[in-house]
């Protein structure tokens, strides 16, 4: 859906969304990796489960919902991206203590 | 608004909507007088309980009359089922109050013997349970909970989707709902009420007042006495999350659609568009004590309310000396006696007179002239 | 970097770090008020001036001269005193002029003598038939992985709208090596005849030339629609395909990505739940603050600057920041303000950058079928609530947007209504005969976005807070 323009020099970030190592770049939101990772990175809603990807990308709409390191329900739009970061696609509701 | 019905309802938050769906469902034509968008409405505030333990203590009746409601919702709750095809979600697998700590589960322990020590009053089956034993029904309650009571007859509704599904019910009854029409004037004349709005008259035979806190200013007007005692609580509720509570309890619950809710809070305060953050703080300090693994579910909304709140905490049903056929109802706790108002209070004012031994007890001639302190346990 | 605020109390406390914010900012500590200015993003900037100390675009060019404007902002800013808190997101602002604000997932508590609220704009609303699939995404929100990723749609790609932004943006996917399928414009052919009588004012202003220039850039490379009457997305939990009207033709294409925007609208939420009065804005349909010329709203204490004051557009907001500054600084400091800009200097400057804006706004008001949908096209985002489902509520009784939060649960979720309320104002205004300011908007209160519940534990409580809640 997206690529990287060639002009892109930022170093790498390694993060792990469901447990697979993607290559990310440095100062990439979680939502942004996502998108550029080209893997099917569609959450599913926690009302029918109806399947989502990022909407706004600038903090309102809530359809980038994502876990990361373990807390559910984290706006990926907002987060940037470190270096061996947990991403997991979130299916559903909220599990909770996580 | 010309035509005749047989009974003008004023008020079409959860009691008014209860009594006028009632009376729809008896036969009656009924009118449904309502407020605008932005009023002060318990109906959108509740916390959806439907809450035996803890009620009544000071008048056995309302704990007799708490019961007949638990017992009937069930009934109500396929009613309205059956006719609109909304599932309310009604549970009632039993609820409990949990302490944080000695001092306050020792508080607990004499109120429920208080209750139970009450002459008159009906079996509320409460007990006081350890915490070890809560852990049994709820395995997530945290290390500071010293225990709590918990009261079989207890559940919990989606209380917005029973307003919706009392208003749906409306248009099957044939219940004309007029939104955006406070009543300023009541009179009666040539055998019927006479209920002046801005957008013109409405007649009826019958008039029952259920407009919550506002019966205080409308109940005169019919020779009818309601002295409320509103009070501001608050509430909070989480993003959905995956069932985990598997009864509510007095100040947290978790609603069929995965959110839960953390009440509540007290204040005179009644501006309801204002909150104190800092009283939903302690709200929320409490919740995560009860429940530790809530600390990093997110709040997504919180709100004020003004509790519909008669003075002594019991709610108010009478019919007017003066003016016969006006009928007054009012009480806080509008999701709990839901079914009773859809059902006894319907019946009764269709019928004309209330009956004493059902109702007799919440005439508001108990208040003589002043108001009694409050009682209510909330 | 998760700092908490150094003071518990500041003189002027800015919210968001865009063109307004930044300016106020800067003229606030420059007059040597304490100043803080809070912003949710990853660095300043704000929308338009997105990642403006970070992008990876280095060939300048590509993203255009009126970006790196922000660059001269963060310069200045980063300058002055002013303490700057990135990732900071404000969750509660009070009549007191107490904030609380969420950084680094603990919540941190501050005050203000006066608070400047620079939240800015969003995107309205683009409620079309399949706007929720996976693959419908925001003009803006391309546009911000592009600056801030250099990141360029590379699928089959369709962008539809209208408005300056639509032009700009796919503008800058071209530069970048992105790929455009076709652009639908969806501007009303009636609105060009309407917006005459402000054109020679447009003519004259900066945003013309550009305008024109750009508009003629990407026509040059992709196929422009025009005249698009009705606009669906589809396809099967991903987006397949978009299908539209124009000139009574019906199309579909086969699309991986469809980009859409109609305009953006002020980011209400905090300003309501502060107490700011508010008011449905005819031409530019979205609610806008009661603000006097200062910027001051009608709760003592907090201004508005930039497109939260209605939208006017990046440079239009840095004045109106510096106006609002330089308020609270006669406010608080009148000696200080001999230093900066002078009032009547300042607001010559604001007319001058707002020369243009009826035209614009004239011209791109979007079509009244854009902005109010039918039938089975979700609504409420998070809720998932059709407009069918939200006229069921209006039969039975609704009245407004509040009650039918209680019907249906619209704007009950994360979201708090910014991507449902204004589609809900304008369906409820229609279905009742009535206008959107009589229909009015939701009641919205702190939280304005969702926090922790150990946050919210960890606000400050007295004796009496605990004894509101535990009671025998």
């Amino acid at each position: 859906m997206f690529r990287r323009s060639e002009q892109d020099k930022r170093p790498q970030v390694e993060i792990f969304v469901d447990g697979v190592a993607v290559a990310a770049r440095q100062g990439d939101t979680v939502s942004a990796a996502l998108l550029a990772s080209g893997r099917d990175a569609r959450r599913s809603t926690a009302v029918s489960g109806a399947p989502r990807l990022p909407y706004c990308m600038m903090g309102v709409c809530f359809d980038c919902l994502v876990t990361i390191d373990g807390v559910g329900n984290r706006q990926g739009c907002l987060v940037p991206v470190a270096e061996g970061m947990q991403i997991e696609i979130q299916k559903g509701k909220r599990e909770i203590g996580k | 608004m010309s035509r005749d019905y047989d009974v003008a309802v004023v008020g079409g938050g959860l009691l008014g909507s209860a009594i006028a769906w009632g009376l729809g469902r008896l036969g009656k034509s009924v009118a449904v007088l309502d407020e605008g968008d932005i009023t002060k409405r318990a109906s959108r505030a509740n916390f959806a309980l439907i809450w035996v333990q803890s009620k009544g203590l000071g008048m056995p009746a309302y704990t007799v009359w708490t019961v007949r409601a638990s017992e009937a919702w069930g009934r109500l709750a396929s009613e309205l089922k059956q006719q609109t095809g909304l599932d309310v979600s009604l549970q009632q697998n039993g609820g409990f109050h949990l302490a944080l700590g000695e001092d306050e589960f020792g508080q607990r322990a004499d109120f429920v013997k208080r209750m139970h020590n009450q002459v008159g009053a009906a079996d509320y089956k409460m007990e006081m349970l350890p915490a070890s034993e809560v852990k049994k029904a709820l395995p997530l309650i945290g290390p500071e909970v010293s225990g709590g009571s918990y009261c079989p007859l207890d559940g919990h509704v989606n209380s917005l989707r029973t307003f919706r599904a009392f208003h749906t019910g409306f248009k099957a009854f044939g219940i004309d709902y007029f939104p955006e029409r406070p009543v300023s004037a009541i009179s009666k004349s040539g055998g019927e009420f006479r209920l002046t709005t801005p957008k013109g008259e409405l007649r009826a035979a019958k008039v029952v007042l259920a407009a919550g806190n506002a019966n205080q200013t409308l109940a005169p007007m019919v020779g009818l006495h309601a002295p409320m005692g509103p009070t501001r609580g608050q509430i909070v509720v989480t993003e959905r999350t995956m069932p985990f509570l598997p009864h509510p309890l007095t100040t947290l619950r978790q609603t069929d659609e995965g959110t839960v809710m953390i009440g509540d809070s007290m204040e005179d305060e009644l501006d309801d568009r204002a909150l104190k953050l800092s009283i939903s703080g302690v709200m929320a300090d409490r919740a995560q004590r009860m429940f530790p693994h809530l600390a990093r579910l997110n709040l997504v909304r919180s709100w004020a309310g003004i509790r519909v709140m008669p003075q002594d905490g019991f709610p108010i049903y009478d019919q007017s000396e003066t003016h016969p056929g006006a009928f007054v109802a009012c009480c806080h706790s509008g999701v709990t006696l839901a079914s009773n108002h859809a059902f006894e209070v319907a019946r009764m004012v269709a019928q004309g007179a209330l009956e004493p031994e059902l109702v007799g007890a919440f005439s508001a001639s108990r208040f003589g002239g002043a108001g009694a302190a409050n009682n209510s346990g909330y | 970097m998760t700092v908490a605020p150094k003071r518990e109390a500041y003189d002027v406390v800015v919210i968001g770090a865009g063109p307004a914010g930044l300016a106020a900012a800067a003229t606030s500590a420059e007059a040597g008020l304490s100043t803080l200015l809070l912003d949710e993003n990853i660095g300043p900037g704000g929308q338009v001036f997105r990642a403006i100390a970070s992008t990876p675009v280095t060939e300048r060019n590509q993203l255009g001269a009126d970006y790196w404007v922000g660059a001269d902002l963060v310069r200045t800013l980063r300058a002055s005193n002013a303490e700057i808190i990135q990732r900071a997101t404000v969750w509660s602002l009070d009549r007191n002029l107490e904030i609380a604000v969420s950084i680094g997932g603990a919540s941190a508590f501050a005050r203000a003598q006066r608070v400047i609220l620079a939240t800015g704009a969003l995107e309205r609303p683009f409620p079309i038939p399949g706007w929720t699939l996976p693959g419908v995404m925001t003009a803006g929100a391309a546009q911000t992985m592009l600056k801030s990723s250099a990141l360029v749609p590379d699928g089959r790609t369709v962008i539809a709208g209208q408005g300056p932004l639509l032009w700009l943006l796919a503008a800058q996917i071209l530069r970048l090596g992105g790929r455009i399928d076709r652009i639908l414009d969806t501007t009303e052919r009636g609105n060009y005849f309407a917006a005459l009588p402000h054109a020679f004012a447009f003519l004259t202003s900066p945003y013309f030339v550009k305008g024109l220039s750009m508009m003629r850039e990407v026509r040059a490379k992709v196929r422009v629609v025009s005249g698009v009457t009705e606009l669906a997305a589809a396809g099967d939990g991903q987006l397949a395909s978009v299908s539209y009207v124009a000139g009574g033709k019906r199309e579909t294409i086969p699309a991986d990505l469809l980009l859409l925007h109609q305009g953006v609208v002020p980011n209400v939420n905090l300003a309501m739940a502060a107490g700011v009065e508010h008011r449905w804005d005819d031409l530019q349909l979205c609610w806008s603050p009661v603000l006097d010329a200062s910027g001051n709203s009608s709760v003592a204490g907090i201004a508005i600057a930039g497109d939260g004051a209605g939208i006017g557009g990046a440079t239009a907001a840095v004045v109106r920041g510096r106006i609002a500054a330089r308020a609270a600084v006669e406010a608080l400091a009148p000696a200080a303000a001999a230093k900066l800009a002078p009032m009547a200097q300042l607001r010559a400057e604001l007319a001058k950058t707002e020369r243009g804006r009826m035209f614009l706004d004239t011209l791109f008001r979007p079509a009244p079928q854009f902005r109010i949908p039918a039938g089975d096209t979700i609504v409420c985002r998070c809720e998932e609530v059709t407009a069918k489902d939200i006229l069921d509520a209006v039969a039975i009784g609704a009245t407004g947007p509040n009650q039918l939060k209680a019907y249906r649960r619209t704007g009950m979720g994360p979201c708090q209504g910014r991507l449902c309320g204004l589609t809900v104002t304008e369906l409820m205004a229609q279905a009742r005969g009535k206008t959107p300011q009589e229909i009015g908007y939701y009641r919205l209160r702190a939280p304005v976005k969702p926090i922790t519940l150990a946050e919210l534990a960890a606000v400050p409580k007295s004796e009496a807070d605990v004894k509101a809640v535990v009671r025998g």
